[in-house]
């Protein structure tokens, strides 16, 4: 052999070593269940959605992960995830604050509400309170208008919702948090 | 000859009848709470949770726990209704635990409603029965004036006001099921029977035997059942509801929705069992085209048509889909839809795909909607494990399979080629057309995409005849619309009428007028893609073509009522902020025209508007309407160009004299302190941001208002209405 | 014979094959459509929405790039609401650059320049706010500029669809729409393996070469005393850099281009084809060797760097099969900071060595740690085509009037094996003749081997035979192309011997450092590429001398300086080794 003596092998199964351990079991499951199945890319926004479910976002050694697991270039991987606003790449509080600002909301003063979120918390859209505990951010509609003004702490939907009620909201949530934060 | 699928079907009915006659005659007592999204923000499972506490404590075991879906009913949530033998059901509204108790001891114990508490008692007490007339505007039945000439008899015999109410109902569906002439449906309740009324002497048969002698008269006793009997023997006596024609929406809140049971019980899948025995998809999109069936997502395309055109590919590999993106900022059907009826969607599915010819179908769900999804799975493993989903489905042979795909936070999935882009796996940018989907499109392959109303109507189209849906209609249009009503109306919520009916009534009869008695300015349809509907147009009838022609469209439903109060400019702004804030930026007058015209609209809102900026916006939304990529980015400046036609001067008004005729626009308005009407009560003082109030107690106060940043707090907490906006 | 179909377009009625494209039968018509997104080459877009056309019986304009045409069609390409609707969205796309045309490396060779010229843009109604990113200026080869992109997505198709590499996507969605690697991170910490394709098809300076002309420059301003400046040419540079002075394309300009170079003040101008000639005889070495079971088979080319970080990401399990060669270009540098210093008696610290190159991935190639003598680069500056065509300019120098200049010895002798390394099949072809000659003991009686002469995006295989010796060989340009070869390699679908590739579709002739093909033509355009091809391959069969071995002066470098091929001066100063890289690529 001619080449000389400077070359490695192959570095997949090492690299392949350190993706795997960079995402949850079930995610894993998923990947392989369905890998050399056709159209199995296509899967690529399903997956997104698990990783985030447990992980709480999707940071750069994630999303390198899975692309690499499933074969995917990079960039089309970091191009999906930041397309759909759904996907969030930056960790999040506990809680997430989805203030709908859809037009029944707007219409039934949401703006107002969510100015008071703002100065309750701190923080603008987007952005996560200091103590990690919420994150705020605005959607376009939750499906919920006749209950309008509305607000979504993770799953749970709140509403009608005045600005003088969102003191007692958060108190609500932080009491939840200290709960399950003394349970660890 | 055997018959495979009409045997499955047959078993399955028998164990079902056999299961719920059970249930039934086990619990003679059934108490209804609402189980979906709106249901559970207002607090229903806690409701439930507390009924649950008392059944098991009063040691009863003939009360019934039973779960629904939602009626759309939003405002009025969490909503429990109670039925007790031989008594109308009877609903409460803002149920909350506290009144469980009363509503428990009070009513189902003790046998007496609690009336101050019932859903919309202004209606008055309740009588012990109740009489709703079918006057749906398609079918006059036998003649005008029936319902009054019956008042007028129970009024002449001494009947009392208080035993037997009339109530009108818009429509119970079941016109043209009628054989033998015209008639009048009438259904009597408690007993839950359906009379065929054609002229006084039936009424005075049901007045003599039925409500004084207390015997159902047999011999007039409908045959056949209209599709919206079972969700007007429920809430049919309640305006909202009675004025609606539920056939998308007939089971939303009258079944649970978790079970196939029920669903089978409201002859769910009796229309697969009949497509799957026929074996002949040309009927079923005969069926089709027979209802003028029109997508129902708001492109209003002829589905027989689009299902043909997938069946004439050379490619036998097809796709169906439903289109559950719902990203219409006011728009809720189709969320109430999954969560209430997944299993009516379901079947619309199987039987769409069976008629295309797909072995494959998708849920395409937005990701904000996790109950819709669950509901979805969970009556798909449900389907699955029936036999009704899956491989040899009902014994037929045949094999079709769905799955779920979900959304993730994307309005622009909602147009077709960019859903087929976001389930293959990519970002979601809409493709050129042609080729269309039934041409070319998941992957390639011919695909068929409808709304997830559309498929809610198919099951029906088919058990009821595509005559009779097409009779519900007008001329071009058959059936019947879903509205999500909001905005600044009485009673919010989800409204399905017959296309046709004038939007007046849909905002007036059914949803109540505009609240606190303030001017109706306008009425926006079709979400970001519509327009608005002035006042002075609202006697219109709500139709695809007519709404075009005013300059709106007809959209999935979304239906916005604007007052006086509302600014058009501002209205106009926020409809582009979303069409902007969701432009996938493929294209270049999309992306680039849609900013533009949110920058002109916020200068013109923050009173840094020009005259030339009118004709800028006319330009650029021409531009975007003649040469956008994709249906988002050639609608997104339809509520510019409609708010322009019809509210011009409001524009005039901000451009030139710097004024919000609505007082909505914060640059252009301010706060002044009537001195005649302060107290001094300084609450406004001290509740301003930037302390900008002076005055002392009992003395006029004075906003400083170069200080003022106009968040109108004082405005809200002023008591004497002494603060002016201006 | 396939169906025929008319169709009227301005009012005028012509017959189309079925399947034609409004946008080919209006060219037939001899109605040049303006466009942006689109590229023949590459797949359909439609998003620029510039070729829009009026359509009877739509009450939208439909994208004529994207629209196959049917019978009975009615067109306007040119009604007045078109002409305003265009004029408008090219506009739009003005709104949202910076407006800095004076002083940009496009000013005049821009398409959104030109066609706002070509459209009547002359006033501005919908200005606002612009978009703003960091200009991404640490690529060894490719600089990015987001601000200056107008999301045409050429750039992201080229390198997905032809490169194979995908390192490129949309991020973010509508206004603030951003292209660039995944994390936007740095080209060179991506996947990217500075092909400079991007550079190639981008309409605007969106994605540029990074600059070396500066440093040229400076090392030029010295006094002869202090610095010895080398220039040293590629054989692609001389088959194009005529077009950069209006000449037609396929014009050879080798005897200007080293007038030029002098003129400009180098103190030496060598020609990289005498290293091409060296590699040949060091690869052919190597192949017989491994042939006789001293290696894997099939040997890989090594010349193109883009190529070299392609294996190095993509196929690292491939790396013993790559020629452990160096490039021309490198072999070349080496030898003037050795074999010529010694001649010369210069300290190798005062020679500066400027290599004028097709492609943009040899200035990544140059900063490569391995290639170094005594701690100092081999290759101090890598200047494109583009670039020292600019250069030139900026010096004022008349190019077209240039007498022809000659190369200096003793790195200047080339045959015509060498010229050709520029176009696809050319290193197989110089190969092949020399391969011959080991085997046979004669030159092959045809040197001209038409068979593995490619074309821009296509595979060629054959298979010689040679003192009864069957050599399986296949060349591949595009990488692409390359992943299809390769797969088939590691499946054993056949046994090769030896496989060129080269990252670049067409080969050098058409890399990312060539001129910016002429308004209205395309990179990847055929013609364009057997122009350019054309003028090697005549520059070959106009040469006396025209295979590898018979280079004298190569012959005289052995006999002085190296020995023989693959001995060990020849290991030590001629050959390389790789190292797999991450991010790894994906396949």
């Amino acid at each position: 052999m001619t080449a000389c003596p400077h070359c490695p092998t192959d570095n997949w199964p090492e690299l392949e070593r350190g993706y795997r351990a960079m995402l949850p079991e079930d995610v894993l499951a998923f990947i392989d269940a369905h890998r050399g199945e056709p159209h199995s890319e296509s899967l690529l926004i399903a997956t997104l959605h698990m990783v985030q479910d447990h992980l709480g976002h999707l940071g750069p050694g994630h999303l390198e992960a899975v692309a690499q697991l499933m074969q995917i270039p990079l960039a089309k991987v970091t191009g999906v995830a930041t397309f759909y606003h759904y996907f969030r790449l930056q960790p999040r509080g506990r809680y997430l604050i989805n203030v709908c600002l859809g037009t029944a909301c707007y219409v039934k003063g949401a703006e107002k509400v969510a100015q008071k979120l703002m100065d309750e918390l701190g923080i603008h859209f987007g952005e996560t309170s200091k103590d990690g505990i919420f994150s705020l951010e605005s959607t376009r509609c939750v499906g919920t208008c006749g209950l309008a003004p509305v607000v979504m702490i993770g799953e749970e939907v709140h509403g009608p919702l005045t600005p003088g009620q969102v003191p007692a909201l958060l108190e609500s949530y932080l009491a939840r948090a200290a709960e399950e934060m003394a349970k660890v | 000859m055997p018959q495979p699928v009409h045997d499955f079907y047959q078993a399955m009915a028998d164990r079902v009848g056999r299961t719920l006659a059970a249930r039934d005659a086990e619990h003679q007592i059934v108490v209804q709470v609402g189980s979906a999204t709106c249901e559970h923000a207002a607090g229903s499972q806690a409701v439930a949770d507390e009924l649950v506490r008392h059944i098991r404590a009063s040691g009863r075991k003939d009360i019934l726990l039973h779960r629904t879906g939602c009626t759309g009913r939003c405002s009025r949530e969490p909503i429990l209704g109670v039925r007790l033998p031989g008594r109308l059901p009877v609903k409460y509204e803002r149920v909350n635990r506290d009144l469980v108790h009363r509503i428990f001891t009070e009513h189902i114990q003790g046998g007496i409603p609690v009336a101050q508490h019932v859903l919309d008692h202004e209606a008055g007490p309740l009588p012990e029965r109740e009489l709703l007339f079918c006057e749906g505007s398609r079918c006059h039945g036998s003649g005008p004036g029936l319902r009054e000439r019956f008042a007028a008899m129970l009024a002449a015999r001494g009947v009392s006001r208080g035993s037997v109410r009339i109530g009108a109902a818009s429509c119970f569906g079941a016109c043209g099921l009628a054989s033998g002439g015209p008639a009048t449906y009438v259904l009597a309740r408690p007993e839950k029977v359906l009379y065929r009324v054609t002229g006084e002497e039936d009424l005075t048969a049901i007045l003599d035997g039925h409500l004084i002698g207390g015997q159902v008269v047999e011999r007039l006793r409908a045959q056949e059942e209209p599709i919206a009997l079972a969700f007007m023997e429920r809430y049919g006596d309640v305006a909202f509801f009675n004025r609606q024609s539920r056939v998308a929406l007939r089971n939303a809140g009258v079944v649970d929705p978790e079970s196939l049971d029920e669903y089978v019980d409201m002859d769910g899948f009796k229309a697969l069992a009949d497509v799957l025995e026929r074996r002949d998809p040309d009927w079923v999109i005969g069926e089709l085209a027979k209802a003028r069936l029109r997508g129902r997502g708001g492109g209003g395309y002829s589905t027989a048509a689009k299902w043909t055109l997938a069946r004439r590919q050379a490619d036998a590999t097809r796709f169906i889909i439903c289109n559950g993106d719902e990203g219409d900022p006011g728009a809720f059907m189709d969320r109430s839809m999954l969560e209430s009826d997944p299993f009516n969607i379901v079947e619309g599915m199987i039987i769409g795909g069976f008629a295309i010819g797909a072995q494959k179908g998708f849920f395409y769900i937005r990701a904000e909607y996790p109950l819709a999804i669950r509901r979805i799975q969970q009556a798909l493993d449900t389907c699955r494990a029936h036999g009704l989903l899956g491989r040899n489905i009902m014994d037929s042979g045949w094999d079709f399979d769905l799955e779920i795909r979900l959304g993730a936070g994307a309005f622009v999935c909602g147009e077709e080629t960019a859903l087929i882009r976001s389930i293959e796996g990519e970002r979601g940018q809409p493709r050129v057309r042609p080729p269309y989907p039934t041409d070319r499109g998941l992957w390639g392959h011919p695909t068929v995409i409808n709304n997830v109303e559309t498929f809610a109507n198919i099951s029906a189209i088919l058990r009821y005849s595509g005559d009779w849906y097409a009779r519900l209609g007008t001329e071009k249009s058959g059936g019947t619309k879903v509205f999500a009503l909001a905005g600044k109306v009485r009673h919010t919520g989800l409204v399905e009428v017959p296309l046709g009916t004038p939007l007046a009534r849909v905002v007036n009869d059914i949803g109540g007028g505009v609240t606190g008695g303030r001017q109706l300015k306008a009425i926006q349809t079709g979400g970001p893609a519509g327009g608005f509907i002035p006042a002075s147009m609202q006697n219109m009838e709500v139709d695809f073509e007519p709404l075009q022609k005013a300059g709106s469209i007809m959209g999935s439903g979304g239906m916005i009522v604007l007052s006086e109060d509302d600014c058009m400019v501002d209205i106009a702004k926020f409809y582009i902020a979303f069409s902007q804030d969701e432009s996938c930026g493929k294209c270049t007058p999309c992306r680039e025209g849609t900013t533009r015209l949110l920058e002109i609209l916020e200068r013109i809102t923050q009173g840094k508007g020009e005259l030339s900026d009118l004709d800028k916006l006319e330009r650029l939304a021409r531009l975007c309407q003649r040469t956008s990529l994709c249906g988002l980015g050639r609608a997104a400046p339809n509520p510019v160009l409609s708010s322009l036609k019809h509210f011009r001067g409001e524009f005039l008004a901000h451009i030139v004299d710097r004024h919000c005729p609505a007082k909505k626009c914060v640059a252009l308005i301010h706060y002044e302190i009537n001195p005649e009407k302060c107290v001094g009560c300084t609450i406004c003082a001290r509740n301003c941001p930037v302390a900008c109030i002076a005055g002392a107690r009992k003395e006029a106060h004075v906003i400083d208002q170069a200080a003022c940043v106009k968040c109108g707090n004082c405005f809200d907490v002023c008591k004497f209405a002494a603060v002016d906006r201006v | 014979m396939s169906e025929m179909i008319n169709l009227t377009i301005d009012g005028e009625t012509i017959l189309v094959p079925a399947g034609t494209t409004v946008m080919d039968a209006a060219e037939r018509l001899g109605i040049h459509i303006p466009r942006l997104c689109y590229h023949p080459n590459l797949s359909l877009e439609g998003s620029c929405r510039v070729c829009v056309v009026q359509v009877e019986g739509f009450d939208h304009c439909l994208a004529s790039c994207a629209t196959t045409a049917w019978e009975g069609m009615e067109v306007q390409t040119n009604s007045p609401v078109i002409r305003q609707a265009r004029r408008d969205i090219v506009e739009l796309l003005l709104d949202n650059h910076p407006r800095d045309c004076q002083t940009c490396d496009r000013d005049g060779v821009c398409e959104l320049q030109n066609l706002a010229y070509r459209l009547g843009v002359r006033e501005r109604h919908f200005e606002g706010r612009r978009k703003q990113f960091p200009v991404d200026d640490s690529g060894a080869s490719v600089v990015r500029n987001a601000e200056k992109c107008i999301l045409c997505g050429r750039c992201i198709r080229v390198c997905d669809e032809i490169q194979g590499v995908a390192n490129l996507s949309q991020h973010g969605r509508g206004f603030t729409t951003v292209v660039g690697p995944a994390n936007l991170a740095p080209m060179d910490e991506s996947a990217c393996i500075q092909c400079g394709q991007c550079v190639s098809v981008c309409p605007t300076a969106a994605f540029l070469e990074q600059d070396h002309t500066e440093r040229v420059w400076e090392a030029l301003g010295h006094p002869r005393t202090e610095k010895h400046v080398v220039a040293t040419t590629a054989p692609a540079i001389r088959a194009a850099l005529g077009e950069a002075f209006g000449l037609p394309v396929g014009t050879p300009v080798t005897g200007k281009m080293v007038t030029a170079l002098r003129r400009m003040g180098f103190d030496a101008v060598f020609d990289v084809n005498f290293s091409a000639d060296l590699t040949v005889m060091e690869e052919a070495h190597e192949l017989l060797k491994r042939m006789e079971g001293g290696g894997p088979l099939p040997l890989l080319t090594s010349c193109s760097p883009g190529w070299v970080s392609f294996l190095e990401k993509f196929y690292p399990e491939m790396i013993p099969h790559m020629s452990s060669c160096k490039s021309p270009m490198q072999m070349q540098s080496t030898l003037i900071k050795s074999y010529y210093a010694q001649q010369k008696g210069l300290d190798p610290k005062d020679i500066y060595v400027v290599s004028v190159m097709p492609c943009v991935a040899k200035k990544f190639e140059a900063a490569r740690p391995e290639h170094t003598l005594d701690g100092r680069p081999t290759t101090d500056a890598v200047v494109t085509t583009r670039e020292l065509a600019q250069m030139i300019k900026s010096y004022g120098i008349d190019f077209t009037r240039l007498p022809d200049g000659e190369f200096d010895h003793p790195l200047g002798t080339s045959s015509g094996a060498a010229d050709i390394f520029g176009a696809t099949g050319g290193v197989m072809e110089a190969a092949l003749r020399t391969a011959a000659y080991k085997l046979t003991g004669r030159n092959l009686g045809n040197l001209e081997l038409t068979e593995v002469r490619g074309a821009a995006g296509e595979i060629r295989e054959t298979s010689v035979t040679l003192a009864g010796r069957t050599l399986n060989v296949a060349v591949a340009n595009g990488l692409q192309n390359a992943k299809v070869l390769l797969d088939a390699v590691k499946r054993g679908e056949k046994q090769y011997h030896l496989i060129e590739i080269m990252a670049c579709p067409g080969g050098c002739i058409c890399g990312g450092g060539q001129p910016y093909p002429p308004i209205g033509s395309y990179t990847m355009n055929r013609d364009l590429a057997k122009g350019r091809a054309r003028a090697l391959y005549g520059i070959d069969s106009g040469k006396t001398l025209r295979c590898s071995h018979d280079n004298p002066d190569v012959q005289k470098l052995y006999e002085a300086f190296l020995g023989e091929p693959l001995s060990p001066t020849a290991h030590a100063l001629l050959h390389t080794h790789y190292t797999a890289r991450t991010p790894r690529g994906i396949r």
